[in-house]
């Protein structure tokens, strides 16, 4: 997610290809921005994708992750066809996520008043999705520790897990301060997001969801496989950044 | 007090597919012209270039070209007994922000409403008698034959990939046979198909039917349009509905216009600006112009000879209802006329799932697929089956970006081990056939004012009343059971119908069309704006889109739109301009 | 009107240099007409106007080897641009290089190829800037070091760069190859950018039009040769370019777009053929040669094209002409000073838009999605794949490009 903020259209830059260049003048004193002459165009632009920073936690404490990891790692499992979501970095996708605008539920519409209403009118918390995933870990955490003698949910066997995912998802555990199906729908997009998107995100570490699938990523041109029909094609992914092969070292 | 400006004579509210092309007509016409757009502005290589465009994540699931509700949202109810709610995420349609608006995002899929459709109503009614008290179809006011021509203008703007089924009458082999007469063919040939619509089309012609090359906006050749503006051609990267193209190879105000329209001198462009209000003289019979607010929270008045709503659908009326323009619409009594016949899209899909064919999903584009039409409108005989309209049906192979696409059989957990294998298993293999269905107007489908929720200018907030009623469900599910009767002659492993079943939900993403509210007709009573789309009410104002239409007929808009733009700019080129003032008499 | 005008340039030019003394008849009218259109010729108004001022309102800075200089103001305003000045002092300055006070232009100033232009044709222009309305714009002082920032050091330039002198027609040369030489030489000034330059920054002549470097770009060959120059291209694919911004081996971007926009696409066809005549008849003399370059580099470098420069430049370079350009055999990817490719990778390039073709199509900015390396490899890949050849390109190459281009905009330039 972006928002332009930078005067894109500075005036200077634009004729920096010759007077023949689009014009961006202020109106009488109107503060718009203001466009005619040519298609505005400057060098080296770009509105590139805002890339998940490597390092510490930016969202989740150690006990957080530690939960991400673990339930993340019963929705999408590592196997005998490859790794899973916890080894394709989607922790860390989500510490970046919610950490971010998305977490804070930036451009969602989020006054009042509030209500519950129906089921097809969507989403209706005033919590953001940052404070979903805080109180349902919390909450989840609380509801282990009871059921399972002091246990949280990261310290349950798989299937103590997956029972308890299952009755997130279906509705059947009540969480103190969150929606557990609402939760675990968030949680299970999320995951989904995290293990299929551009490795730049933090997640899908070395394109391991698209491996998975044979998703090629990034890929902008595919006109001489159109007609290769009920042929596998075995195209190496590559993403936005790259893939291994752009380098000569 | 918003500060007074200079005028001008012409001024758009909102900057995509409308406005763009009255633009470019208008200042040819030797007008000055303003467009205000709420949006930045947006170019190919510097805002979805091919170095980036790719990202499902940014521009799918984070919403990065469209509407944020944080600024603008409606508020939804599927009755009127309900309290209608904020939508406070985009889900079942995607308006757009940003110069170019939808027009950047869209799929290209560009078809002409069928000859009946444009007098539904009477059509219907002649050959099946009258219609449910409830269901308040109109007809257009506006005829296929008057819109041909304008049909043919947007399509070679466009630069259409497709194969004519009809050409001045005579039916030609491979294209659809359905559709009305045409002057002449698609300025492309179709695109090059892929595996898996290929398949439907053989099934489908096994089964009887007519399959065609569905019409692209998908260049299938480098192509110059009438205004000298060049596309490239399609990639079939993939990443075209909710996507920029980074190619110039789709069809969009940026590609087809714009660099022509902007170089002019007496054309130009706000950006970041939203129109808060459309101004009316004391007498009530003139648009005087609008007021906007910038990004500052600065509001200015623009004064304008001529104002032209060509905001996303639901807007130009939101506009409407906020300027107190035209009677608003009022369903106990079925008086007024601002709101009306809100419609949409009832889509469903059959999923077709095989061992033995392999169908790359991400080789795609978003036209890029066969269809048929026996189903649509009046194509076949309604008798006894309970409804009227109908949809196409259509193997699309638009994309398969993962988090969106990959498709598992029924019976498939939603998560865990299983559901990663079966993900696994079907992706390359599975391919789905669509059906695509009219909404009929009723009664109580419209849009007002909200009573409770305001947006961020402190304005109430658009209300939505939608539901599908029984007709959508029948028609939608005699779709459904046709695309399973192809779909079986496939001969696959398995196939999974998904019916649309219950009440309309604003949460999945279902299509961005979105009609009705400011709708055209031949009467002032039923109508908004005449077939000019000139409102009844102030002769200097013309509301333009989606909104016009009556009801939502069974194929994708933006074709109509544009030629209902174009039919509109002729009129006012051709007779407006010499002689302002209603160009039709109430 | 556009057609009158151009048809009243077109027989002006060739009587220029033929038979100067038919112009005692030039209206006043005609004489202002043909100085916009030499003004045109010239491209005046790009180097004369700053990109926040008015037109040959001057103040634009011009970044040299040895400094910026700033363009000075050439409307008649009396105090601050050049409206106290009479013909003749106009005359010395295109002719001679020297102001009205007796101080030497700097060369960026192109009179070394100003010169060359009749008298008559400068008498035009002057009538024609005079129409101007006037502006008031001081002069900003050149932001030269020791010893050039002394006007009277280029007293010793011009003695050994500098001959004054008009254009003297071959007359074994076709009327339209001397009307062509005329422009290239002379008000067109083409080698100013396109000529390499010594260490003082005169043209080296030897090496007429095979290229130079300018604000960080490199200006390519432009005359005769196969494989780096104009050889490959028809007389008409170069008025089509010059006229349009494109044809269908390359589109014009970066400083030729300007020259492109201002100046070559607002001439009249036959001057424009009569330029391509010349040029395409001058030795363009031999590609730099250039050894194989390293396999796994050509690896990568196909690697990096193949995912992302084949939508439009086709994974063979083929391109899709008019719209995007064929790097196989392409003239600006072969030359021996790859600044062009790595720049265009590092940041974008727009093709010129023109009324013929409105269409800006523009390559996106790489800088920020590929590393040093990975650019050189890339730009490597394209000088010698499909049969193209030119030398490798290092990653300090890049690096040192990114380092002026940053300096360059921190200096206000373009």
């Amino acid at each position: 997610m972006y928002i332009v903020t930078s005067p894109k259209f500075d005036r200077r830059q634009i004729l920096s290809v010759g007077v023949a260049a689009g014009s961006v003048a202020v109106i009488d004193q109107a503060q718009a921005r203001s466009i005619s002459g040519d298609v505005p165009w400057e060098p080296g632009q770009a509105n590139k994708p805002d890339t998940a920073k490597p390092g510490p936690s930016e969202f989740f404490s150690p006990e957080e992750a530690q939960f991400i990891d673990a339930a993340v790692s019963r929705i999408i499992p590592a196997d005998a066809l490859g790794p899973g979501a916890k080894e394709a970095g989607v922790t860390v996708f989500l510490d970046r996520q919610l950490a971010g605008p998305y977490g804070q539920a930036a451009q969602w519409y989020m006054q009042g008043p509030w209500a519950k209403g129906e089921k097809t009118q969507g989403y209706q918390s005033k919590m953001s999705p940052a404070e979903v995933y805080r109180a349902a870990i919390k909450a989840i955490d609380a509801y282990c520790n009871g059921k399972f003698s002091g246990k949280k949910f990261a310290a349950l066997t798989t299937e103590q897990q997956d029972q308890v995912l299952t009755g997130l998802e279906k509705g059947d555990i009540k969480l103190d301060g969150a929606d557990a199906k609402s939760f675990f729908t968030m949680l299970l997009q999320n995951t989904t997001e995290g293990f299929f998107s551009d490795p730049l995100y933090g997640g899908n570490k070395d394109m391991a969801g698209w491996k998975l699938l044979g998703f090629p990523g990034a890929h902008y041109d595919y006109r001489p496989y159109v007609k290769k029909h009920n042929q596998k094609l075995g195209l190496a992914p590559v993403g936005i950044k790259g893939r291994p092969g752009w380098n000569a070292g | 007090m918003a500060k007074k400006l200079p005028p001008v004579d012409v001024v758009f509210v909102g900057f995509g597919w409308t406005a763009a092309i009255l633009g470019q007509e208008l200042t040819d016409a030797g007008l000055n012209c303003l467009a205000i757009e709420r949006g930045g502005w947006r170019d190919t290589s510097t805002d979805f270039a091919v170095t980036f465009a790719q990202d499902e994540l940014r521009y799918m699931w984070r919403r990065a070209l469209f509407e944020e509700p944080a600024r603008e949202t409606l508020t939804f109810r599927n009755d009127p007994t309900q309290t209608a709610l904020p939508m406070r995420h985009l889900g079942s349609f995607l308006p757009a922000t940003g110069v170019g608006g939808a027009g950047i995002h869209w799929n290209g899929q560009t078809w002409r409403f069928l000859p009946s459709d444009f007098v539904a109503r009477s059509h219907n009614e002649r050959r099946y008698g009258k219609l449910p008290d409830d269901m308040t179809v109109q007809d257009w006011g506006v005829t296929y034959d008057e819109l041909e021509p304008h049909y043919d203008k947007f399509e070679y703007l466009c630069g259409i990939s497709g194969k004519a089924g009809n050409l001045k009458g005579q039916i030609q082999p491979g294209g659809n046979p359905f559709e009305g007469a045409r002057s002449r063919d698609y300025p492309n040939p179709p695109l090059d198909m892929v595996y898996a619509p290929t398949l439907f089309g053989e099934a489908a012609a096994k089964t009887g039917h007519k399959p065609f090359p569905c019409p692209a906006a998908n260049m299938s050749r480098p192509y110059t349009n009438p205004l000298g503006v060049q596309l490239g051609p399609c990639t079939y990267c993939g990443f075209c509905e909710k996507f920029g193209c980074g190619n110039y190879s789709k069809a969009s105000p940026q590609t087809t216009i714009l660099p022509v329209l902007m170089r002019k001198k007496n054309f130009e462009l706000r950006t970041e600006c939203n129109v808060l209000k459309v101004l009316k003289d004391s007498a009530g019979k003139r648009a005087t112009g609008v007021v906007y607010i910038d990004a500052q929270g600065e509001e200015w008045e623009q004064p304008a000879e001529m104002v032209f709503l060509c905001a996303f659908a639901h807007h130009n009326p939101h506009l409407m209802l906020l300027s107190g323009i035209g009677t608003p619409y009022d369903p106990k009594t079925g008086q007024g006329v601002v709101g009306k016949n809100y419609a949409y899209q009832i889509v469903s899909g059959v999923d077709v799932f095989f061992d033995d064919k392999i169908f790359n999903p991400f080789v795609g584009a978003g036209a890029l697929g066969v269809g048929i039409d026996e189903y649509n409108g009046d194509n076949f005989d309604h008798t006894g089956l309970g409804f009227i309209g109908g949809g196409y049906l259509a193997c699309w192979q638009t994309n398969g970006r993962p988090i969106e696409t990959h498709p598992t059989p029924e019976g498939t957990p939603k998560w865990g081990a299983k559901w990663k294998a079966a993900m696994a298993k079907n992706y390359l293999t599975t391919t789905s056939i669509s059906t695509h269905g009219a909404v009929m107007s009723h009664r109580n489908n419209y849009l007002d004012l909200d009573p409770t929720y305001r947006n961020i200018y402190g304005q109430p907030m658009l209300r939505m009343t939608f539901d599908y009623t029984d007709n959508e469900h029948k028609m939608s599910d005699y779709l459904t059971d046709r695309a399973t009767d192809i779909a079986k002659a496939m001969n696959a492993r398995e196939i999974h119908a998904k019916k649309r079943t219950g009440h309309y939900d604003i949460v999945p993403y279902q299509t961005t069309h979105n009609t009705g509210g400011a709708i055209m007709g031949a009467d002032p009573k039923t109508s908004v704006v005449n077939k000019y789309l000139q409102s009844w009410d102030l002769h200097n104002l013309f509301v333009v889109g989606s909104g016009a239409f009556p009801q939502n007929p069974g194929y994708n808009p933006t074709g109509t739109i544009g030629a209902l733009t174009y039919h509109a700019a002729e009129a006012i080129r051709t007779q407006y301009l010499k002689n302002p003032g209603p160009l039709v008499q109430a | 009107m556009r057609s009158y005008r151009c048809a009243l340039l077109a027989p002006l030019l060739a009587l220029t240099f033929t038979s100067a003394p038919a112009h005692a008849a030039d209206t006043s009218f005609a004489k202002i007409e043909r100085g916009r259109h030499l003004v045109n010729a010239g491209d005046c108004v790009a180097c004369h106007t700053d990109p926040n001022g008015k037109p040959f309102a001057g103040g634009r800075p011009i970044e040299t080897p040895f400094g910026t200089i700033y363009s000075p103001n050439l409307t008649p305003d009396r105090e601050t641009g050049i409206g106290a000045w009479s013909d003749g002092d106009f005359y010395r300055a295109m002719h001679n290089g020297v102001r009205p006070d007796g101080k030497r232009l700097y060369p960026a100033f192109p009179y070394p190829y100003f010169t060359k232009v009749t008298h008559d044709d400068v008498m035009a222009i002057h009538a024609y800037l005079n129409t101007l309305p006037p502006v008031k714009n001081p002069s900003r002082p050149p932001g030269f070091n020791w010893p050039l920032n002394h006007r009277v050091v280029m007293r010793g330039w011009d003695f050994m760069f500098f001959t004054p002198g008009t254009f003297k027609p071959d007359p074994h040369k076709s009327a339209e190859w001397n009307r062509g030489a005329y422009l290239v030489e002379g008000l067109g000034h083409c080698g100013a950018c396109h000529t390499p330059k010594n260490a003082l920054g005169a043209d080296k002549t030897r090496d007429a039009l095979r290229g130079g470097s300018v604000q960080n770009w490199f200006a390519p060959k432009i005359a005769n040769s196969m494989q780096d120059g104009t050889g490959s291209w028809s007389t008409d694919d170069i008025v089509e370019y010059l006229k349009t911004g494109r044809n269908k081996h390359s589109g014009a971007t970066g400083l030729m777009a300007e020259v492109v926009a201002d100046s070559t696409s607002k001439l009249p066809d036959v001057d424009l053929r009569a330029m391509a005549a010349y040029i395409k008849d001058v030795d363009g003399g031999a590609p730099a040669t250039a050894s194989k370059p390293d396999e796994k580099i050509m690896t990568a470098g196909g690697a990096i094209f193949n995912d992302s420069c084949g939508a439009c430049h086709q994974s063979d370079g083929s391109g899709v002409p008019h719209m995007f350009p064929p790097l196989k055999h392409d003239v600006n990817v072969q030359q021996s000073d790859p600044t062009t490719v790595i720049r265009v990778i590092l940041e974008g390039a727009r093709t010129v838009p023109t009324d013929k073709r409105p269409t800006p199509f523009a390559m996106p900015a790489y800088g920020w999605k590929l590393k040093d390396d990975q650019i050189a490899a890339v730009a490597t890949y394209v000088r010698n794949a499909w049969g193209n050849s030119a030398p490798a390109v290092t990653a300090s190459e890049v690096t040192a490009l990114r380092k002026s281009l940053r300096k360059e905009r921190a200096a206000g330039g373009s």
